[in-house]
């Protein structure tokens, strides 16, 4: 709008004459997009959202693979309630948001502030750059890999672990550790843990450059603790990002697949299965892909809540 | 007073720099067991455990498993499904974000958060139908089939990125050079792309080390073993049950190495990049 104030001087016709001119050319600057859209559009809607909406369908059915579908209404719905494997499933998907989200979000909230605001001070930025890559380093692996080294390292015969505890005199201490159903989901934990400290920790120390470090400085003055510091000022000044990491790590824990896929297969029994895999073993394996469908659109209704909440929490923070 | 001040800081000091190495000595100790004993032979492993270190380099387990996997040929099948996605993904992001974010199209908010959907549902919705839908079109156990997916899923994120992005793109440049001749493919390559180079960096190497990682859908599409990636062979290959301890070593390590590279090797991006997609 600001360009239409009329320039003194140029006579009218032709200030008439430059503004039909830009109002032209901002109308070719606002249109004819649509067309840059129609890949991205198509295929999208091929790929994810008909094969969404496929699957949705045929949670209503009870689709073996082969063969026409066959309707069964809320079947499968009514049947999920009452599987205490399904239950099972979403149990210990609750453990893994504890050690996916939880756990990994307040170590990495204490460590990012411990390294920025002690170490970074008192041995300098490279020290605590150092161990911030240090820690972050699991990260880089993919999921699968970090399964394969830990269920290496978990191995009951020959495995690191139980050949550390005999070598310093724990030997009652060695187990089974995935292969028994009272250590399989505690050691599950432990790897998700160690493999998803790093983000948390990263996000954060990048988000604690934004402080200003007045507040630190008044809070210091006026004598608060670290802790006190670390809680009214550290955790305050970065909610944003803890708000985003919790969501991000929540929606991960949520998809939990391949580290299953890779040290337990959902077992020993069900100790623990989550639910991708759950309906992985319906589609692939028991090709029951109608009660495959329902578990993962119940898993999709979740992701998609939390998504809401998300969007409307961030518009809101822009607003 | 001030003195033993001084020297309970100091203490402190040191204490803290202590137990904070020793924590990083768990988090990487899984790393350097992998990488010691990758170099051992299976009676040396037997013998001495896992904690020593070799007695000399012995290349031959990291060679056979390496052989054993046909590594050469997975880490070609992985890199060109993580090439191919990240470039194809972008050209959707680019085209997508164009269009949403310059051409401010009309609801464009439904369709940004579609694409964020789409980003973000478990690939367990999509599996069986995509599955399906790849015998039927006759892509069943082809890396065309991974790619296509992971390109859309992928370029839903980068349009989610770079449309917020473009949306802030100073008005002027683009009447300037509408002004001066340019048609809307011009503007798009000459113009928005140059000036957006860091950002279509950083959504390539993320693109590429996204679909190296992945599991599940490659799993699912491509069932034979010559197709399949790293991430996937050797996962497959650790649930073999006749590997023993410095194979399985071997194995790790192997899939460990790619990921070490991309890291040394973007680096800069990656820091950048992992903080840039998180809070705007």
């Amino acid at each position: 709008m600001a360009y239409e104030s009329s320039v003194p001087g140029i006579p009218q016709g032709l200030a008439r004459a430059t503004k039909n001119a830009r109002r032209q050319r901002s109308y070719s600057l606002y249109k004819g997009y649509g067309v840059f859209l129609i890949p991205g559009i198509l295929a999208t809607l091929i790929i994810v959202i008909l094969p969404f909406l496929a699957n949705i369908a045929i949670s209503f059915t009870n689709w073996r693979g082969i063969g026409l579908p066959v309707w069964a209404g809320l079947a499968n719905y009514q049947k999920i309630l009452h599987d205490m494997y399904f239950w099972a499933s979403f149990r210990n998907n609750l453990y893994m948001i504890l050690a996916m989200v939880v756990i990994p979000t307040l170590i990495g909230l204490l460590l990012a502030a411990f390294l920025f605001d002690y170490i970074a001070n008192k041995f300098g930025k490279i020290t605590s750059s150092f161990f911030r890559a240090g820690f972050y380093l699991p990260q880089i692996l993919p999921v699968a890999i970090a399964g394969v080294v830990w269920r290496w390292i978990l191995q009951p015969q020959w495995g690191v672990l139980n050949w550390l505890l005999t070598t310093i005199g724990l030997e009652s201490l060695t187990r089974n550790w995935l292969g028994t159903a009272a250590t399989a989901l505690p050691s599950v934990m432990g790897v998700m843990i160690w493999f998803q400290i790093g983000y948390p920790l990263v996000i954060f120390m990048a988000a604690l450059q934004r402080v200003e470090p007045e507040l630190y400085e008044a809070a210091a003055v006026d004598g608060a603790t670290w802790l006190q510091r670390f809680f009214y000022i550290t955790i305050h000044q970065i909610r944003p990002e803890i708000f985003v990491v919790v969501l991000m790590t929540l929606i991960h824990s949520l998809k939990v697949f391949a580290q299953i896929f890779v040290l337990t297969r959902g077992g020993p029994g069900s100790a623990t299965l989550v639910p991708s895999y759950f309906a992985y073993q319906n589609f692939f394996e028991k090709a029951q892909v109608g009660y495959g469908a329902t578990i993962s659109t119940i898993m999709t209704a979740i992701i998609i809540v939390l998504i809401f909440i998300f969007i409307t929490m961030q518009s809101r923070r822009e607003d | 007073m001030m003195n033993s001040q001084h020297l309970t800081n100091t203490t402190v000091k040191y204490l803290s720099l202590l137990l904070l190495l020793v924590l990083l000595a768990i988090v990487l100790l899984p790393f350097g067991v992998v990488v010691i004993n990758s170099f051992k032979t299976p009676t040396e492993y037997v013998n001495n455990g896992p904690m020593s270190l070799p007695q000399n380099l012995n290349w031959d387990i990291l060679f056979t498993t390496w052989q054993r996997l046909d590594f050469t040929h997975k880490l070609w099948n992985s890199f060109i499904i993580a090439t191919s996605v990240a470039i194809l993904g972008l050209g959707l992001s680019l085209f997508n974000s164009y269009a949403l974010g310059i051409g401010k199209m009309r609801g464009r908010v439904i369709l940004l958060i579609i694409f964020l959907m789409a980003n973000t549902l478990p690939q367990e919705a999509l599996a069986y139908p995509l599955y399906y839908l790849a015998k039927f079109v006759g892509l069943y156990n082809t890396q065309l089939a991974v790619i296509l997916v992971f390109a859309v899923i992928q370029s839903a994120f980068g349009t989610y990125l770079l449309s917020s992005m473009y949306s802030q793109f100073p008005r002027e440049i683009l009447e300037a050079a509408l002004m001066d001749g340019s048609n809307k493919l011009q503007l798009l390559f000459c113009i928005i792309v140059p000036v957006s180079t860091p950002t279509i960096s950083v959504l390539f190497v993320f693109f590429f080390i996204w679909t190296w990682n992945e599991f599940f859908l490659p799993m699912v599409l491509l069932p034979s073993t010559a197709k399949q990636t790293v991430p996937l062979a050797i996962a497959v290959l650790q649930g073999q049950h006749n590997m023993d301890a410095t194979a399985s070593a071997a194995s790790a390590l192997l899939g460990i190495l790619p990921c070490i590279l991309f890291f040394i090797l973007f680096q800069r991006t990656l820091t950048k990049g992992i903080t840039a997609g998180s809070v705007k």
